[in-house]
C-alpha cells in the first residue's frame, strides 16, 4: 500500500533562527508588528509499506540518519494512506 | 605523510589544500566521495566548498557517502583527520566532533580575515603553535555558527581548538570556531588555514596546521 509521508522539521526551543528573525524585521518594515516568527522545513514523499506503523518507523529512521540533526532539530511525522 | 584530500560534488578548496600540504612537505592525493577504503593514507583532509549544494543542511548529504566509512576507519586507526569549513560541517554532521555549525547569527555570507586564538596544542594540527597564540586566517561561510548543548564538557575535555579573538562575526557559542574529538586527532575548523599558507596570500599563519599534520 502507498502512503503519503510528511516530515516537519523545526528548531528546538531556544535555538536561534536567523531566517525567522530576518523575516520578522522585514515584516516590521511593512509596518506589520509580529512576534515569535518561526520557519519550518517540510519534506514530503510517497512511500510503499505494509502498515502506517511500519512506514512511520521507517520515516523516523530517515529523520535520525539524514533529514534532521538531533543537536538542533525537533521533527513531526505525518503518515496518511494515499488516495 | 600521504594525505587523502576528499572531493565531493561541490568541493572547491581541494586544490588550495593540495598546494598548502605540498608546501608543508606532505604528499597529497585526491580521493572521491565514493571511495570506501582509505587505508593506504596516513591522514585525511576534508576541504571546504559546498558539497551537494549545501542542500538540507551544510554537510548533511556528504555525511552519508561511502567515503565516510573510510574516514571512520582512519579515526579508529589513530590517523589525523582535519575538516576545514564545509569539511568541519561534515565532521560535525557525522558526529566525529561534537556540536554543530549552523546558520550565522545574521543573514550574511561572511568572507573576511579574522583573528583567532589557539586554544589547545594537543591536536597534530595545532602542535606547532603555542596555546594563546593569536593568528590570522580567513573565514568564508554562511553556516559557521558553532552550537553545542554541552559546552562545559567540551571545555573541560580540552576540545576547543580555535576561538575568534575580538569580534565574534557569526555568533558562535563562546566565539568557538574550531573543535576536536576527545583524542584530539579529529579536528574541525571553520577558518581556512590553506588560504593563509603563504605570505603572498596575506598571511602564512595557517601553514603550521599542515606542517603539524605532516610532522605527526
Amino acid at each position: 500500500m502507498k502512503y503519503d509521508a510528511e516530515v516537519k522539521i523545526s528548531l528546538k526551543k531556544g535555538i536561534l533562527n536567523p531566517e525567522a528573525a530576518t523575516i520578522q524585521r522585514a515584516l516590521a518594515l511593512l509596518k506589520y508588528q509580529v512576534e515569535n516568527t518561526k520557519t519550518l522545513q517540510i519534506i514530503k514523499f510517497s512511500i510503499e509499506g505494509d502498515s502506517e506503523d511500519s512506514v512511520r518507523q521507517k520515516v523516523d529512521e530517515m529523520c535520525q540518519k539524514l533529514l534532521c540533526n538531533p543537536v538542533i532539530h525537533n521533527y513531526e511525522i505525518g503518515i496518511t494512506p494515499e488516495d | 605523510m600521504k594525505v587523502a584530500i576528499i572531493r565531493f560534488p561541490g568541493t572547491n578548496c581541494d586544490r588550495d589544500v593540495y598546494h598548502a600540504l605540498e608546501l608543508a612537505g606532505g604528499e597529497p592525493e585526491y580521493a572521491w566521495w565514493n571511495q570506501r577504503d582509505l587505508s593506504s593514507f596516513d591522514g585525511i583532509i576534508i576541504p571546504g566548498g559546498f558539497s551537494y549544494g549545501d542542500y538540507l543542511r551544510a554537510g548533511a548529504i556528504a555525511a552519508i557517502t561511502p567515503v565516510i566509512n573510510g574516514i571512520k576507519d582512519a579515526v579508529e586507526a589513530g590517523k589525523p583527520v582535519l575538516g576545514i569549513c564545509n569539511g568541519a560541517q561534515i565532521l560535525a554532521e557525522i558526529g566525529l566532533v561534537p556540536g554543530v555549525f549552523t546558520n550565522n547569527s545574521h543573514a550574511k555570507f561572511l568572507c573576511r580575515w579574522t583573528e583567532l586564538k589557539v586554544k589547545t596544542t594537543r591536536t597534530p594540527f595545532t602542535s606547532m603553535y603555542s596555546t594563546g597564540d593569536i593568528i590570522r586566517m580567513p573565514i568564508a561561510h554562511a553556516e559557521g555558527r558553532y552550537y553545542n548543548d554541552e559546552i562545559q564538557k567540551l571545555k573541560d575535555q580540552d576540545q576547543v581548538v580555535l576561538a575568534f579573538e575580538g569580534e565574534n562575526p557569526n555568533g558562535s557559542m563562546e566565539a568557538i570556531t574550531g573543535v576536536c574529538d576527545e583524542d584530539g586527532l579529529v579536528c574541525a575548523v571553520m577558518p581556512h588555514p590553506e588560504r593563509a599558507s603563504e605570505v603572498i596570500l596575506g598571511s602564512d599563519d595557517g601553514l603550521k596546521f599542515f606542517k603539524g599534520m605532516v610532522d605527526y
